[in-house]
């Protein structure tokens, strides 16, 4: 059960630049901490994140181990035409998350 | 305040006090590198990059951090990505965000972690293929009371 | 979900109105809310950057799952997002089964055992905690109102005694803190007055949320004392004495703390 919130404004004028906010829940274990039996814990984070509006990538992210566990990313984006925004989140371990949110565009 | 009170602020401030300074002078040769790694030595202009980070943190696990660029963010006057750097993590390259026109404003907010205070430098990239930069300088400090596992 | 908008501003309305109520009665207790920075202090009040709305979002999900024997889901019995209005708000309560008080952990156990024919789930697990979230959340905004209940006065008075007693290699108490040094700072943190007012909290030294207890238990170890058992009395004992100590301050779950 992987958690998420997206916030996405549920409509906007065209051409209106819009703030998406997301959280994910995540440890993002960096791989540079032991654990309680001294032994590193191995590496374990979200490495990118990307936003498709409409077909096209409108904001990437590439993550690294520095990146605060339950990752919180906010941007923005052109409000273009109604339609839906997919959020992807993958990483270690084959981790891959999809969600998605619609937005009605005047 | 009583003996006891003392001891364990003393106690509080003798760690705040070591920590940041043990681990704190190593680095800013590698930051130099990740930055040149992506600047490919090209001239890092100063201006247009807002960093914005509280200058007291109150812990490190989580730091606020937000980066606003100057630009119109037209099609031929935009950021292509916004890099964030700092002295003192294991990996000097933190992140990268790659922005475009359908951005509409060149923001960026998210959360990092910082063991020690430090110099943070943010890096955008733009369209002309010119590079700006901002920093900013953090304190860390440490939390109290906390459990034995870290 | 599509009420939410209407349920974040009607509590932040009443955040509001409580902490003006007690600025006009010039109120000397501060939530540690208060002594955080300005960038913390926004972590909390935007449900959409506040991390502790992840658990709250589990919890939410976990209220709709059936479980146990019985096959019932919380939903099922308690209906609608705001049916746990405002319990929150008076746990710690006298339980009579027992003849004790039990905190909203305990309770939620409780109806997985006694309802939901289901194992009861582990103090401080993840499941736990996010249910605790949902429920607390519902009554952000709410005054702390613990129950006046004469079979609960005891039990205060322990609390109480326990926050007053020295304890643990430092042979500090809780009093010396959080009574007669707050505000002052340790170890670069502020002490804060150790109100009840945002728990479960996202405390970003565990990144993640936690009870009222673990941040008790993160106290004490600090002292360098024993930490109590999680089903201990002293702990049902002190959370109820933090209760009636902030009545009638806002309820702010989940809380964002460092
Ligand atoms: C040495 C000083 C000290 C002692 C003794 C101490 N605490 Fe604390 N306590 C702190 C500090 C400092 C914090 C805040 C930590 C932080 O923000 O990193 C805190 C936080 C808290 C909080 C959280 C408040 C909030 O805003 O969420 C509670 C509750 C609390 N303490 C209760 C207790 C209890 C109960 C005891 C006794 C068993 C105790 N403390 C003993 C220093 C102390
Ligand atoms: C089969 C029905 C049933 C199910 C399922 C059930 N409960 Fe309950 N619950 C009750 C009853 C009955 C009460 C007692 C109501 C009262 O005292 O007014 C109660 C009381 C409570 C209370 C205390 C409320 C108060 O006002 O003090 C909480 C908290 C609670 N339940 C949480 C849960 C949670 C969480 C779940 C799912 C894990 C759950 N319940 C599942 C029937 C149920």
């Amino acid at each position: 059960m992987a958690s998420v919130l997206v916030n996405v404004p549920k409509t906007a004028k065209r051409g209106e630049v819009i703030e998406i906010k997301t959280l994910i829940a995540h440890p993002m274990e960096t791989g540079f901490r032991a654990g309680p039996n001294g032994r590193l814990i191995p590496r374990d984070i979200i490495t990118r994140f990307t936003c498709v509006y409409d077909g096209a990538e409108v904001f990437g992210l590439t993550l690294t181990p520095a990146i605060a566990a339950n990752p919180f990313i906010a941007f923005t984006t052109v409000a273009t035409q109604s339609g839906t925004l997919v959020f992807r989140w993958t990483g270690d371990n084959g981790f891959s998350v999809e969600e998605s949110a619609s937005i009605s565009v005047e | 305040m009583s003996p006891s009170t003392r001891r364990a602020f003393v106690i509080g401030s003798a760690i705040a006090a070591v920590m940041p300074l043990s681990s704190a002078r190593a680095t800013p040769e590698q930051m130099r590198k990740a930055i040149e790694a992506v600047t490919r030595g090209a001239k890092i202009n100063t201006g247009k990059v807002t960093l914005d980070i509280p200058p007291l943190v109150e812990n490190g696990h989580t730091v606020p951090l937000s980066v606003t660029v100057d630009s119109p963010m037209t099609d031929a006057d935009h950021v292509r990505a916004i890099h964030i750097f700092n002295e003192n993590n294991p990996q000097p390259h933190v992140l990268h965000a790659n922005l475009g026109p359908r951005s509409g404003r060149a923001l960026l907010s998210t959360r990092i972690k910082l063991n020690a205070s430090q110099r943070i430098v943010a890096i955008a990239e733009l369209s002309d293929g010119g590079f700006w930069s901002g920093a900013a300088e953090v304190v860390v400090t440490l939390a109290a009371c906390v459990e034995e596992i870290v | 979900m599509r009420s939410l908008p209407a349920i974040v501003s009607a509590g932040a309305l009443a955040v509001f109105l409580v902490t003006w109520a007690m600025a006009q009665t010039a109120d000397p207790r501060r939530s540690g809310y208060q002594e955080m920075g300005a960038s913390l202090r926004a972590m909390q009040d935007d449900d959409s950057a506040n991390p502790g709305m992840l658990w709250v979002g589990e919890g939410r999900a976990l209220w709709a799952r059936r479980e146990g024997a019985a096959g019932k889901a919380c939903a099922d019995c308690h209906a609608g997002e705001t049916a746990m209005a405002g319990v929150a708000a008076r746990y710690p309560a006298f339980d009579a089964a027992t003849n004790r008080p039990i905190d909203l952990g305990q309770r939620v156990n409780r109806c997985r055992v006694e309802q939901q024919k289901a194992e009861p789930l582990a103090p401080e697990s993840r499941e736990l905690v996010a249910l605790s979230a949902f429920i607390a959340r519902q009554s952000r905004g709410q005054p702390i109102a613990p129950p006046d209940d004469p079979r609960l006065r005891p039990f205060v008075e322990s609390g109480e005694a326990l926050w007053r007693q020295r304890q643990g290699q430092l042979n500090l108490s809780c009093a010396q803190c959080h009574d007669d040094n707050a505000g002052g700072r340790l170890a670069g943190a502020t002490i804060p007055q150790g109100h009840p007012t945002g728990y479960p909290i996202y405390r970003l030294e565990w990144q993640a949320v936690g009870s009222l207890k673990r941040r008790l238990r993160n106290c004490l170890v600090g002292m360098r004392a024993e930490p109590y058992a999680y089903d201990s009395a002293e702990y049902a004992a002190l959370e109820l004495y933090l209760m009636s100590r902030a009545r009638g301050m806002a309820m702010e779950a989940p809380g964002v703390r460092p």
